[in-house]
């Protein structure tokens, strides 16, 4: 445990983290970005966190089990997306042109519809959870076993 | 039924994946329904594996374009190059993957019983299928950096699954040593993918063996690739980490790491015959494949003789029988621009090159899994410590048996078909080659009979006269092993004919291997 | 920018990739054989990203981009799967050695070894 303005301002500062990396994740598509990148930025101020208090305190406040049905979620969506455009191709994007994401984008310089995609930006937000719950539960692992303790099974 | 057969390919490969991420959660609900459900997910997986073997041998060469209006569209309208994920399978491909699928469906059974007590079992499995996963991916890519990322998977789970025990110190060890070696292996093809990828602007297999000059910077790509395939299947002298990790990995694990190496023996294969195969005039490259097989199967021989300890006698010979496997193929790549001598010995050294890496699997798969019992039964490894034990596991002694025999090349078992086409076809191309293959031979026959000898008969230990025969999964493992390479034995003109000559063909053949991409392109 | 030479991202790939294998194979510390480790992928993916610019070029998307050519793109996909897959294989390689550590109390790779011959 650090000293009481550093655990303060972490406390405020986790919120602007946590939205700089949703907006990372949700704008993937268009900007630079993406899944992994935005759900290393969340668990960058997980880390942050982990640093301020201890790894015990942060321990009560994630539970393990969230974080693997969270991790599973992820690679569950990610794969029926995948395996639901097996009518013509493994992988094909069926949502083009369908009312979900389905806007063709223009063609050169242009400001950025955040519709269009086809399923690019849902698989954005399932591998940006996968990120979230892997890292964040390799980083908890790393820093309770090297202080002596197990996670739970 | 059609379905099945279009989309073969990527539904071996997605299947597994998604199961090994229900795995987990299937297991709170306990033992049962986990092992069922793998049982049952593998089923399904192996009757794919049989379909596609089918259609591959009666059609040729299948490709899947991921993405694609259609599976087989592998340039899109307008373009000149292939821009999308494709996986390709030839005969070579459906080859490997045969034998992975054939040792995981019996590693699994095998290990069903083992792990009763382990914690943390739903992982054991969820890191059995990505492995499985990683090793087909790897046999049936077209794609350079999709070989790189399926190295990687096989290469984490593998060293997941060596390093399984954290209990005991070593396993830990061998697991570390061996995820050491595949990150910088795994680097280094990565840094010979951007090389060729700089140069000719494309990424797939068959486009940059049609689009390849043999440049200077094409010469440093295949260094390194060499280098850090040998890495990977522990040729000499890049072979340390091999001891290590095959004697501390549990159960079942221990085959599939086993084919693991072997699926990057077949990347090598892939890239030296497929990329750089119309450029291959002078023998500089099949005689240092052959080098590296000298060496390893001189090396390896010599050094399994002195150990003690049961598993890494066995992974020393593992070392010295993929030698073997890089000798026959040595000598049919050192002949490839010479079509009078590989009519009349290249391929026969090919096909017996080939021929033994199935073999080989098989009867080394069978000897780690008899050695593995021999340790759930009696808790170590250590031969000093070992004797009498056929009167009590008479099944563990009857396929150690089986295993050594087949190793040392006795008739009427598989190994010595695979070594007799390479003693034959070798001698003609060199007859030094053939006598040290023929030594090494004698070698492995003489340290095997030793451990026969001393931990089968003779009189039981005073701590171990109790000891009853092991699980019948665990039997059940080892006989669908012992059943295929008596059947090996008996027939092999079949098994030669039927999937070990399509394989050579698909290897030397590469221009039907770019065609089938690039279409008629000129 | 004119005194910088047009190679020098390479140059600075190679001296990372030479001085990782120079940490690989003469420092004994585990923990610095992991770092080396991670120059070396450093190394590597800076080979990669350099490979795919192009002279005057612009990001490669289309967000409000001012006309113009654009580096190549398939390069900075190839460098991100890189950095992913280097995350798991350094995550997995740091808790064998703290495993490492806990039974054998030390990370010095001689006097931690236990398979030898």
């Amino acid at each position: 445990m650090l000293t009481k303005i550093v655990r303060t301002v972490a406390n405020q500062l986790i919120l602007f983290i946590l939205i700089f990396g949703l907006y990372v994740i949700a704008h993937g598509h268009l900007t630079p970005g993406g899944g992994f990148q935005g759900g290393a930025v969340v668990v960058s101020g997980i880390v942050m966190l982990l640093v301020a208090f201890n790894s015990k305190e942060l321990k009560k406040s994630i539970r393990e089990r969230v974080l693997s049905v969270m991790e599973s979620t992820g690679a569950l969506v990610f794969a029926a997306l995948a395996f639901a455009g097996l009518g013509t191709v493994f992988f094909y994007n069926f949502l083009v042109g369908s009312p979900i994401f389905g806007d063709i984008p223009p063609t050169g310089p242009n400001p950025g519809n955040l519709w269009t995609g086809g399923y690019i930006p849902i698989m954005n937000y399932a591998v940006g959870l996968k990120v979230i719950a892997g890292l964040s539960a390799v980083v908890l692992a790393l820093a309770l076993f090297a202080s002596g303790e197990e996670m739970e099974e | 039924m059609d379905f099945l057969t279009t989309n073969a390919p990527i539904l071996i490969v997605a299947i597994p994946l998604v199961a090994a991420f229900i795995i987990p959660l299937l297991g709170q609900k306990g033992d049962g329904v986990r092992n069922g459900f793998t049982l049952t997910i593998f089923g399904l997986t192996s009757f794919l594996v049989a379909v596609l073997a089918v259609n591959v041998h009666d059609v040729g060469i299948r490709i899947y374009a991921f993405g694609a209006a259609a599976a087989d569209l592998a340039v899109p309208q307008g373009f000149i190059v292939p821009v999308r994920i494709i996986f390709e399978v030839d005969a070579m491909s459906m080859f490997m993957g045969i034998i992975v699928t054939t040792v995981t469906l019996a590693a699994l059974i095998y290990s069903l019983h083992f792990l009763k007590g382990q914690t943390g079992q739903a992982r054991f499995y969820s890191l059995m299928m990505l492995l499985y996963v990683g090793m087909m991916g790897l046999a049936f890519t077209g794609d350079m950096f999709n070989l790189f990322v399926f190295l990687e998977i096989a290469s984490i789970s593998g060293a997941a699954l060596a390093a399984y025990r954290t209990n005991l110190a070593d396993a830990v060890e061998g697991g570390f040593k061996y995820i050491v070696i595949s990150a910088i292996s795994a680097l280094l093809v990565l840094f010979a993918i951007g090389i060729l990828y700089s140069e000719y602007n494309v990424l797939s297999i068959a486009a940059i063996a049609h689009f390849i000059q043999y440049t200077h910077l094409d010469m440093i790509a295949l260094g390194l690739l060499g280098a850090a395939f040998a890495m990977k299947l522990a040729g000499v002298p890049l072979h340390m980490w091999a001891p290590d990790t095959y004697t501390v990995a549990p159960a079942g694990s221990t085959p599939m790491i086993l084919a693991a190496s072997y699926m990057s023996m077949y990347a090598l294969y892939r890239v030296t015959f497929t990329i750089y195969g119309g450029f291959i005039d002078t023998g500089a490259i099949g005689w240092a494949v052959i080098i590296v097989g000298l060496l390893s199967m001189f090396v390896g021989v010599m050094m399994a003789v002195h150990q003690t300890d049961i598993k890494r006698m066995m992974a020393y010979h593992a070392i010295s029988q993929g030698g073997y496997m890089l000798l026959g193929l040595g000598v049919g790549l050192a002949v490839i621009a010479n079509p009078a001598a590989l009519e009349a010995y290249g391929r026969d050294a090919m096909n017996g090159g080939i021929f033994h890496i199935i073999n080989h699997v098989f009867y080394k798969a069978l000897l780690f899994m008899a050695a593995e019992a021999i340790f759930f039964r009696i808790g170590t490894r250590d031969t000093n410590k070992m004797g009498g034990l056929a009167r009590n596991m008479k099944w563990t002694t009857g396929f150690y048996i089986i295993g050594a025999l087949a190793i040392a090349g006795i008739p009427p078992f598989n190994g010595f078909a695979s070594k007799l086409l390479i003693y034959e076809s070798v001698l003609k191309f060199n007859p030094i080659l053939a006598i040290v293959a023929m030594f090494v031979s004698l070698v492995t026959l003489a340290s095997f009979a030793k451990v026969f000898y001393s931990a089968f008969t003779g009189p039981p230990m005073p701590a171990h006269k109790e000891v009853k025969e092991v699980p019948k999964s665990m039997i059940v493992g080892m006989s669908i092993l012992a059943v295929l390479i008596i059947f090996f034995g008996l027939f092999p003109g079949l098994i030669v004919d039927t999937i070990v000559a399509p394989a050579t063909n698909a290897l030397i053949s590469h221009a039907s291997y770019i065609n089938a991409v690039m279409g008629a392109v000129p | 920018m004119q005194s910088v030479p047009a190679n020098f991202p390479f140059l600075a790939s190679a001296l990372l990739i030479g001085i990782a294998f120079y940490i690989i194979l003469f420092k004994r510390n585990l923990i610095k054989l992991i770092m080396g480790i991670a120059m070396l992928a450093s190394g590597v993916n800076l080979f990669i990203v350099a490979l795919g610019y192009r002279a005057g070029g612009n990001a490669p998307i289309y967000t409000n981009v001012p006309p113009g050519p654009m580096v190549l793109s398939v390069p900075q996909a190839l460098t991100l799967t890189s950095i992913v897959i280097n995350v798991a294989v350094l995550a997995l390689m740091l808790t064998m050695v703290i495993h490492i550590y806990r039974h054998t109390g030390d990370v010095d790779s001689e006097k931690s070894r236990k398979l030898k011959g």
